[in-house]
């Protein structure tokens, strides 16, 4: 192939888009895709009220500001498929609005690929998380960023992890009332790490952080710590909300139930989970929900490499700084020129990006004892309406005991989110039914069609690989 | 059959639907089973079957013939495991739908009535319709349409499902079943006879062994010294989102433009399962963009109301082939007490009901509801070289 050489990225938040502009500036071609209308991911959210003043924040400015990088806006990718040479990928996409028939479909050689395609929140399921105005808390500050819209009047925020209170103080700005913050969590454990936690996470972070915690403070909201929200009332709609008090293992301390009203919407936010299913489609290795990468973010499969928070979660520095070494690693192994010191400068910061993950999830982890929330008719897979009492059921009278096969039994995570909200739930519930984790825990993640394609577009789809590659 | 002091009767290999409608017919015998399986129960082959239960794309022959008394038995067995376990442990989803072969071209539709005939010669309810027929039953398939035919015995189940309630029924009457046990061989007495199988945990005793391995039974008979043709073939399946009922009404399969065979057919949640007649020879599992497109344009001429219809999942899986198309049901002359259920390529689900069945009655020497010759392992159909096929 005489054609030079071309990495493809997926994803434009932080990690992909410094991965384009790394490899960019390597001299290499890249392909950057993401699915949004614009280069920024879910930490740059875009105001999308007013398209036409088209104001770039500095991120974006560079990226179109960088002649070898082109940029397919609403673009998703769809399959990933081995490439005519060892390493090489075939990248199936589709571009245009994703509510209309006809997105034009196409098809990228890439000769290297870093998938960067970021995580989306955890929701864990209690009675009454069905209702409407229960959201998730990154669709709450998606819409209060993005389109300037409040979920609702009073709100309350639970879950675990930091990412609350940006949640919260987001709605603040779009005009609601917090009715109080609930962290399941004590993060308070987290000032023991604090000076570590300065180091790794900077100093920046840590302090967008305490302006979240100042803004929350001058607006009066209750912010608790070992609370949760463990169940949602209301007919039709989220009108009141039961916080209990947890012991450690995430169990309602007797007697500790309050119940808060009026409400009309509820976020709910516990963690995030990497968005694996190109990574998996690719042939990498996962461990633990997350992409393996090796110290330049190599993943296990030859030509791919992975970067942000699908290898794990550290907020958006540390996404920008995998980024930057996995486009520097692309762009290098495939001139075979390396630039060895910002290889080195881009590797420290990961590192540290690394420690401040773990550091995240020590402090806010998920603790077993919100499976026993769950009664007889809690909803797990709210697409399909399946019950608690019906995966039960699936594991314990029908015998099933793998994910694929209690899927089929039960239909959990078979609609419309293919398992997206439910999936880890599943897995994780089956795990204490079983009494060990399913073999398959990553069957809910493995998704060979990685988003929905309409039967005409896929059918209008070119053959084979393109021409010019 | 021989029976032992110790250990069970039968070890049968696989749980996919297949072993458990074997260990269904031998235990309603009162035949000591136990099954091992080396991965989750249902999760592999029969974890991908899309369940259709089909005489219409069976040509006339044995397979015509075993499919028929398969999709007559399973109304059957289903009935009788209601009986014993309880309608909601029996649950599979069976639905009889039945089936439409539809043609658009001239030498197709001239082809899909003789087939039809020869069908009906065979003893098959084929009912010719005419176009205005067809689409009166079926009101979204395409005007084009100039021959159909209508299976009104076609059906579909849930795979898993029916599986899962084989295996508990196997379990209601004593039966055991082991998973994470993987058969590595069989193991032989000094007059060649099946002593046990080995595993990696130790040798499990037994007096006959059946090999339900599905794609994988070919590995477990080269293992036991008597190799065996089966080899997978890779099939992919599309996954509608949810319909309206009543979009697609029957299972329907057919061929246009020269793209590959496709079978259409409606889940009872309303998604539509879209499956390929074609299929790729060997083992690499990877899904393929123009097969998937291949099949969406092939069901979009046949049902142009599915081109808006997003589609939410595509997978796809191996089915075990055999040479001459047909399963292998029976003793091993080569190694008396190794049994064969295997090579059912894209039928092993409609095929297991009578399967198991036959096996059973070889096994208790009852007579048999179809005759055994075309699925022994010693046919000339499986290319086995001959001296392998000699009894000993
Ligand atoms: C809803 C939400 C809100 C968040 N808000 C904050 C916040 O306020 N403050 C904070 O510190 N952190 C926030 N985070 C964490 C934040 O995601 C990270 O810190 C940072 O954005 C991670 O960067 P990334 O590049 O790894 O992933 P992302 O920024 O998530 O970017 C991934 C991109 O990949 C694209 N993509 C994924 N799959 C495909 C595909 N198949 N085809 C095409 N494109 C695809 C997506 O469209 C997305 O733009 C938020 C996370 C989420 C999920
Ligand atoms: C995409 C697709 C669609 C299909 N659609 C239909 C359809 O509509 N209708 C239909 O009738 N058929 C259909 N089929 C075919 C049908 O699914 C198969 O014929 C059937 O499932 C085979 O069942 P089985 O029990 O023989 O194999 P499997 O389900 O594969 O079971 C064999 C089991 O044996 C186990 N095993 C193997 N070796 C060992 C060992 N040494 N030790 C222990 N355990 C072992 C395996 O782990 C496996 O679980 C389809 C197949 C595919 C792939």
């Amino acid at each position: 192939m005489t054609a030079p050489p071309r990495v493809v990225v997926v994803g434009a938040g932080p990690a992909g888009a410094r991965a384009a502009l790394a490899a960019a500036r390597g001299g290499i071609r890249v392909v950057l895709v993401d699915g949004e209308p614009r280069v920024g991911g879910q930490y740059h959210r875009h105001p999308l009220a007013e398209p036409g003043s088209r104001r770039l924040h500095p991120l974006e400015r560079s990226v179109v500001a960088q002649p070898r990088i082109e940029h397919l806006s609403r673009a998703t990718v769809w399959a990933l498929e081995a490439g005519p040479r060892p390493g090489s990928h075939l990248v199936h996409l589709q571009q245009g609005s994703a509510d209309a028939a006809g997105r034009t479909q196409r098809t990228l050689v890439a000769d290297a690929l870093v998938l960067c395609t970021g995580a989306y929140d955890r929701v864990l399921p209690f009675p009454g998380w069905e209702l409407p105005g229960v959201v998730t808390a990154g669709a709450a500050r998606a819409l209060a960023v993005g389109q300037r819209t409040a979920v609702g009047r009073r709100v309350v925020v639970s879950g675990t992890g930091p990412f609350l209170l940006p949640a919260a103080v987001s709605l603040l700005t779009a005009g609601s009332r917090v009715a109080g913050v609930y962290e399941a969590g004590k993060p308070s454990r987290w000032l023991r790490n604090l000076p570590a936690a300065l180091r790794d996470g900077g100093p920046a972070l840590l302090a967008e952080l305490a302006s979240y915690a100042g803004a929350l403070a001058r607006h009066r909201v209750p912010c608790r710590s070992r609370r949760a929200v463990v169940a949602a009332h209301g007919d039709g709609r989220v009108e009141a909300v039961t916080v209990a008090r947890l012991d450690a293992r995430w169990g309602v301390v007797p007697g500790s139930e309050r119940v808060i009203a009026p409400v009309d919407a509820l976020c709910v936010g516990y963690g995030f989970l990497p968005q694996l299913e190109l990574p998996l489609a690719a042939g990498c290795l996962v461990r633990d929900g997350r992409v393996v990468v090796d110290a330049r973010q190599a993943t296990s499969a030859p030509g791919v490499y992975a970067a942000g928070e699908v290898t794990g979660v550290a907020g958006p520095v540390a996404a920008a700084a995998e980024g930057e070494l996995a486009g520097l690693a692309a762009a290098a192994d495939l001139s075979r020129a390396c630039v060895p010191a910002r290889e080195a400068a881009a590797a420290a910061r990961v590192r540290a990006g690394r420690r401040f993950a773990a550091a995240l999830e020590e402090t806010y982890p998920i603790r077993e004892g919100w499976r026993s929330r769950l009664t007889e008719d809690t909803l797990v897979c709210r697409c399909e309406e399946v019950t608690y009492g019906q995966l039960r059921d699936a594991v314990t009278d029908r015998g099933a005991d793998a994910m694929r096969t209690i899927k089929l039994t039960c239909r959990v995570g078979l609609g419309a989110c293919q398992g997206r909200i439910c999936g880890r739930n599943a897995a994780d519930l089956v795990a204490g039914l079983l009494g060990r984790p399913p073999a398959d825990t990553l069957a809910t993640d493995r998704r060979p069609l990685a988003h929905p394609v309409r039967l005409g577009d896929l059918a209008s789809g070119p053959d084979g690989p393109p021409a010019t590659c | 059959m021989r029976v032992l002091g110790e250990g069970v009767d039968v070890v049968v290999v696989g749980g996919g639907i297949v072993g458990a409608a074997c260990a269904e017919a031998l235990t309603r015998r009162g035949v000591r089973v136990l099954l091992a399986e080396r991965g989750p129960l249902a999760g592999q082959t029969t974890a991908r079957g899309d369940g259709r239960l089909l005489i219409s794309d069976k040509p006339p022959g044995p397979g015509l013939t075993l499919a028929m008394a398969s999709l007559r038995r399973w109304p059957l067995l289903l009935a009788a495991l209601r009986e014993e376990l309880g309608p909601a442990r029996a649950a599979c989803e069976y639905e009889r739908k039945g089936g439409l072969a539809v043609a658009v071209r001239a030498e197709e539709a001239a082809a899909l009535r003789e087939l039809a005939a020869a069908q009906r010669s065979a003893g098959a309810d084929a009912r010719e319709l005419t176009p205005d027929e067809a689409i009166g039953r079926e009101p979204h398939l395409t005007p084009a349409v100039r021959a159909a035919v209508h299976y009104p015995e076609d059906a579909r189940l849930q795979p898993v499902l029916a599986a899962t309630a084989l295996l508990a029924a196997v379990r209601a009457r004593g039966g055991e079943i082991r998973t994470g046990v993987h058969v590595l061989s069989v193991l032989t007495g000094a007059d060649g006879w099946v002593v046990g199988v080995q595993t990696p945990d130790g040798p499990l005793p037994c007096g006959a062994v059946v090999n339900a391995g599905g794609p994988r039974a070919g590995t477990l008979a080269e293992a036991a010294g008597a190799s065996l043709p089966v080899l997978p073939r890779y099939g992919t399946v599309l996954v509608t989102a949810p319909l309206p009922p009543g979009t697609v009404r029957h299972t329907v399969h057919g061929t246009v433009a020269g793209g590959p065979p496709v079978v259409v057919g409606a889940a009872p949640g309303g998604q539509v399962l879209i499956s390929s007649g074609r299929r790729r020879a060997g083992a690499d599992e990877a899904l393929r963009a123009d097969d998937l497109r291949a099949l969406a344009r092939c069901t979009a001429a046949l049902f142009p109301v599915l081109a808006g219809v997003p589609v939410l999942r595509a997978y796809g899986g191996f089915h075990p082939g055999t040479p001459d198309g047909l399963p292998v049901i029976g003793e091993d002359p080569r190694h008396p007490g190794l049994w064969h259920a295997a090579g059912h390529a894209g039928a092993g689900v409609a095929l297991a009901a009578a399967t198991g069945e036959l096996l059973g009655q070889l096994f208790t020497g009852e007579p048999p509801l179809v005759d055994p010759e075309p699925f022994r392992v010693a046919r000339p159909g499986l290319g086995l070289a001959e001296e392998e096929n000699r009894c000993p």
